[in-house]
C-alpha cells in the first residue's frame, strides 16, 4: 500500500501538478516567472556556489535523461570496465559539485543579511528537497556502485511503466536500497514543486537566444504593412527584426 | 533605405546648474518603490568624477557596450556564447555596493528617545536589510567634486591625459567642473537589447524608445552588464530589470518626460529625427575617430523630398515628419553641429546629445590674474583649463578636432551676441570668429534664441503618438479608456 502511494500516486500527482501548475503560472502569473537572482545583493560568494551547483546539476540532469531514454546505448558504452569507470567517476564528480554548490548556497543565504531579505519560505523547501535529492544520489552512487549499469534492470522498467500509464512497481519495490527509494521519491516531489518555487526558472532557460537576431524592434502596429499591403488582410501586428 | 523615426534628446551642459530637480522628478514618479530605491534612471554627475555607479565608464571593469570585430561589432561582455556561459554567475555585473546601499532614517527615535543629556538622533537604517548602517556612499557622493582625491582623480577620462595635464586640472586656481545629467540614451544599436537572453528588451518601432517587458524578464542580468552607460538596473525585490522608459505614457499623450518638463535650467530639448536603419551596423563599425561623423550620417534631412517619400512608404505619419522638420534636436545636432553623443566609442549610437560646456573652459589665469578679455577667450579654446582631450574623451571618442569645432561655434555665437547686446567688441574680431566657423548672423541669432529664450513648445516638439490608431488594433478602446502606461494585469510581486 505504501509502495503504491509512493511510487504510483505520488508520481502521477506530482506530474499533474507540474503540468497544470507550470502552465497556469506562466500564463496567469507571468510576472513571477523569473530566476530572481540575488547576485546583485551578494556577488562574490555566489560565484563559488552557483557555478558548481548549476553546472553539476546541468550534467547530471542530461546524464539521467540519456540513461532513461537510451539505456541500451549506455549499457553498450559500459561494456568495457574502463569506460564504466570513467562514466561513474565523472557522474560522482558532478554530484559532488552540485553537493558542494548547494551547501555553499545554503551557507551564503544563512550568513548574508541582504540575501536573507529576499529569501522566501519556498526557498527553504527548495534547499531541503535539493539536499535530499543530491545526498541520496551520492549515497546510492557510493553504496550501490555501477548504477549506470544496474539502473536498466531496476529503474528503467519502472519509469517507463509510469510514463506509459501502466505503472509496474515490482522492480522498484524490491530494491533494498532505501537511498534509491528516497532518490526517486524526492525526484518526483521536486517535479511537483516546480510551479510553486523558483525551480520554474529552468523551464524558461533562454535557448531561443541562440537563433534570435541581436536587435529586436517591435511595432505596436506595423503601419508600413498597413499602408503598402495590396491585400484586404492587414499586416501582422508584430514585426521582429 | 529603411527610414524610421527616433525620439532624440539634447542636453545643453552650459545651462545645467546641477540642481538634481530632474532626478527627483523621475524618482518620485518611477523609482520610489521597494527594490528600486537605489535606482536613478535620471542622475546628474559631476565631471571630473567617477559617477554612478562608481567608475561606470571603465569598460575594463564592467565590459559594457560593443567592440569592433572586423567589419562589424560584437558585444564586449555579453552575447550568445558569453551570455549563456555566464548565466549562472555574471562576472562583470555591478552589485549593490557599486551603486550605494539605500537608506532612510529612524525618525521615530527623535520622539521616543528617553530624556537625557544628548540630543536624540535619527540613525540611518538600510532600506534593504532594515538594520542600522554606516553610510558609505550615495548617488551623488562626489557631487561638486567632493572627496576629489578618491573620486575626481579616479575619472577614467583622465587616463589619456599626461600627468602634467592631469595635475594642472586639480590646481586650485584652475580647478573646474561641470555637470553631466544622464538618462537612458535609447540607442540605435542598444547593447542591452542585444544582450537579453530572454528577449525581454526591445526597441519600440514607432519612436525608438527602448523598453523592458517585465513579463518576459527572467533576471538573467545581462542587460545590466551590457549597457555601457549602466542605465539598466536590477530590481532586487521583484527580480526584474528596469530602466528609463522616457516617460512614454507622458510622451504618448503629448507631454514632455518628467525630467525634461521639470528642468530648472531648461537645458533639455526633445524631438524626433528620421534615420536610416540600414546604416546602423556600418556606422557602429567604423574606426574610433570617425564614429561621430558616421553616426551623424545616419540621421536624415527631413526636408529632403526623397527622404519624405521614403518615410511615407515606411508608414511614418505626416505629423511625425512635420515634427522632425521642427525638431530642436535636428537643429542642434545636424544643422548647427553643436551637440555630440556621450562616449560614442561604446558603439551603441546613443540618441542623447550634449552641447559641451563652454563656460568652465573660458577664462585662463596667467600670473595670478584672472584673464577674461575676448582675445584670450578666443585663443583660450584650445589651451584651456579644462583640456580638450578630456572633453574629447567624453564626447567624441578622443577626436579633439570635433570638440574644438563645437567650442569655436559656441564662442562665435557668444561673440556675436556680445556685439549685438553690449557692443564693446571689435567688429573685425567678431567677423573673424564667425567666418572661421562659416556662421552667419541669422544662424547665430537662431542658436541664441533656441539656447536662451526657447519656449516650452520650441524645446519639446513631440509628435502625436497616434495611439488612437495603434491601440485599436490591440485592445477594445472602451476597456482602456482613461488609462495610460503599463496596463499591468497583475500585481508586480516577487516570484517564489
Amino acid at each position: 500500500m505504501t509502495n503504491i502511494l509512493l511510487f504510483v500516486v505520488l508520481p502521477y500527482a506530482c506530474m499533474a501538478i507540474f503540468l497544470i501548475g507550470s502552465i497556469y503560472r506562466y500564463v496567469n502569473k507571468g510576472f513571477t516567472v523569473s530566476s530572481i537572482s540575488s547576485q546583485f545583493l551578494e556577488g562574490k560568494k555566489l560565484f563559488w556556489a552557483s557555478q558548481p551547483f548549476h553546472w553539476g546539476l546541468f550534467f547530471l540532469f542530461f546524464g539521467h535523461l540519456i540513461a532513461f531514454l537510451f539505456p541500451r546505448a549506455v549499457l553498450a558504452w559500459n561494456g568495457q570496465p574502463i569506460r564504466l569507470l570513467i562514466l561513474e567517476v565523472a557522474s560522482f564528480a558532478f554530484g559532488l559539485c552540485a553537493f558542494i554548490g548547494v551547501i555553499l548556497l545554503v551557507l551564503r543565504r544563512l550568513t548574508t543579511k541582504r540575501v536573507q531579505m529576499v529569501t522566501s519560505k519556498m526557498d527553504i523547501v527548495v534547499f531541503l528537497v535539493l539536499l535530499t535529492q543530491i545526498v541520496s544520489g551520492l549515497l546510492v552512487a557510493y553504496y550501490n556502485r555501477w548504477g549506470s549499469s544496474w539502473f536498466a534492470a531496476f529503474l528503467t522498467p519502472y519509469l517507463k511503466s509510469v510514463f506509459v500509464f501502466n505503472p509496474q512497481i515490482d522492480a522498484i519495490a524490491s530494491v533494498n536500497s532505501i537511498w534509491l527509494k528516497v532518490h526517486v521519491i524526492s525526484a518526483f516531489s521536486l517535479i511537483g514543486l516546480i510551479p510553486f518555487t523558483r525551480f520554474i526558472h529552468f523551464l524558461v532557460y533562454p535557448v531561443d537566444y541562440l537563433w534570435r537576431s541581436y536587435q529586436q524592434v517591435i511595432w505596436n502596429w506595423d503601419r508600413r504593412n498597413i499602408r503598402t499591403s495590396r491585400f484586404w488582410k492587414r499586416g501582422v501586428p508584430f514585426k521582429n527584426n | 533605405m529603411d527610414i524610421r523615426s527616433q525620439v532624440c534628446m539634447v542636453f545643453h551642459l552650459d545651462k545645467c546648474i546641477g540642481c538634481h530637480t530632474c532626478s527627483i522628478a523621475c524618482k518620485n514618479i518611477w523609482t520610489d518603490r521597494k527594490g528600486a530605491e537605489y535606482m536613478w534612471w535620471n542622475n546628474v554627475e559631476t565631471k571630473p568624477g567617477t559617477g554612478y555607479p562608481t567608475k561606470w565608464e571603465n569598460q575594463d571593469i564592467y565590459k559594457g557596450g560593443w567592440e569592433k570585430n572586423g567589419d562589424t561589432v560584437s558585444l564586449k561582455g555579453a552575447g550568445k556564447f558569453k551570455g549563456l556561459k555566464n548565466i549562472f554567475h555574471n562576472p562583470h555585473m555591478p552589485v549593490l555596493d557599486d551603486y550605494y546601499e539605500p537608506w532612510t532614517y529612524k525618525y521615530e527615535d527623535l520622539f521616543t528617545a528617553p530624556e537625557g543629556d544628548d540630543q536624540p538622533t535619527a540613525r540611518p537604517i538600510s532600506l534593504v536589510t532594515g538594520e542600522h548602517m554606516d553610510v558609505q556612499a550615495g548617488p551623488n557622493w562626489d557631487d561638486d567634486m567632493g572627496g576629489s582625491p578618491d573620486y575626481a582623480r579616479q575619472d577614467v577620462n583622465l587616463v589619456k591625459l599626461s600627468a602634467a595635464e592631469q595635475e594642472s586640472m586639480f590646481q586650485l586656481e584652475r580647478m573646474t567642473f561641470h555637470y553631466l545629467p544622464r538618462i537612458c540614451n535609447h540607442c540605435l544599436n542598444p547593447a542591452c537589447v542585444a544582450s537579453c537572453p530572454s528577449g525581454a528588451l526591445y526597441k519600440r518601432g514607432e519612436d525608438g524608445i527602448v523598453l523592458i517587458n517585465q513579463e518576459r524578464c527572467r533576471a538573467w542580468r545581462m542587460c545590466v552588464t551590457a549597457c555601457p552607460y549602466k542605465k539598466s538596473y536590477y530590481n532586487w525585490n521583484t527580480g526584474k530589470s528596469e530602466k528609463c522608459v522616457l516617460c512614454y505614457p507622458r510622451l504618448e499623450s503629448g507631454q514632455a518626460p518628467a525630467c525634461f518638463h521639470s528642468c530648472v535650467g531648461r537645458i533639455r530639448y526633445l524631438g524626433v529625427m528620421l534615420y536610416d536603419a540600414d546604416k546602423i551596423e556600418p556606422a557602429a563599425s567604423v574606426s574610433e575617430d570617425q564614429l561621430v561623423d558616421a553616426q551623424m550620417d545616419i540621421y536624415l534631412d527631413p526636408f529632403d523630398p526623397e527622404v519624405i517619400r521614403q518615410a511615407r512608404l515606411n508608414g511614418i505619419a505626416d505629423s511625425t515628419i512635420t515634427s522632425a522638420q521642427n525638431s530642436p534636436v535636428y537643429k542642434f545636432v545636424k544643422i548647427w553641429k553643436l551637440a555630440l553623443p556621450l562616449h560614442p566609442e561604446f558603439r551603441t549610437l546613443p540618441n542623447l546629445f550634449y552641447v559641451p560646456a563652454l563656460l568652465p573652459t573660458m577664462a585662463t589665469v596667467s600670473n595670478g590674474v584672472y584673464d577674461s578679455t575676448s582675445q584670450s577667450l578666443w585663443n583660450g579654446v584650445e589651451s584651456n583649463r579644462l583640456p580638450m582631450k578630456y572633453l574629447a574623451s567624453l564626447f567624441s571618442a578622443g577626436n579633439t578636432g570635433k570638440i574644438v569645432d563645437v567650442m569655436k561655434r559656441l564662442m562665435a555665437v557668444r561673440l556675436h551676441r556680445r556685439g549685438v547686446t553690449v557692443g564693446d567688441l571689435n567688429s573685425a574680431e567678431i567677423s573673424t570668429a564667425m567666418n572661421e566657423v562659416h556662421m552667419d548672423a541669422d544662424t547665430a541669432n537662431a542658436i541664441f534664441r533656441l539656447t536662451a529664450l526657447a519656449t516650452f513648445d520650441e524645446r519639446f516638439v513631440i509628435p502625436p503618438a497616434h495611439r488612437e490608431e495603434s491601440i485599436e488594433m490591440l485592445e477594445a478602446t472602451g476597456d482602456v479608456k482613461g488609462n495610460t502606461g503599463f496596463g499591468f494585469k497583475e500585481t508586480p510581486a516577487r516570484g517564489l
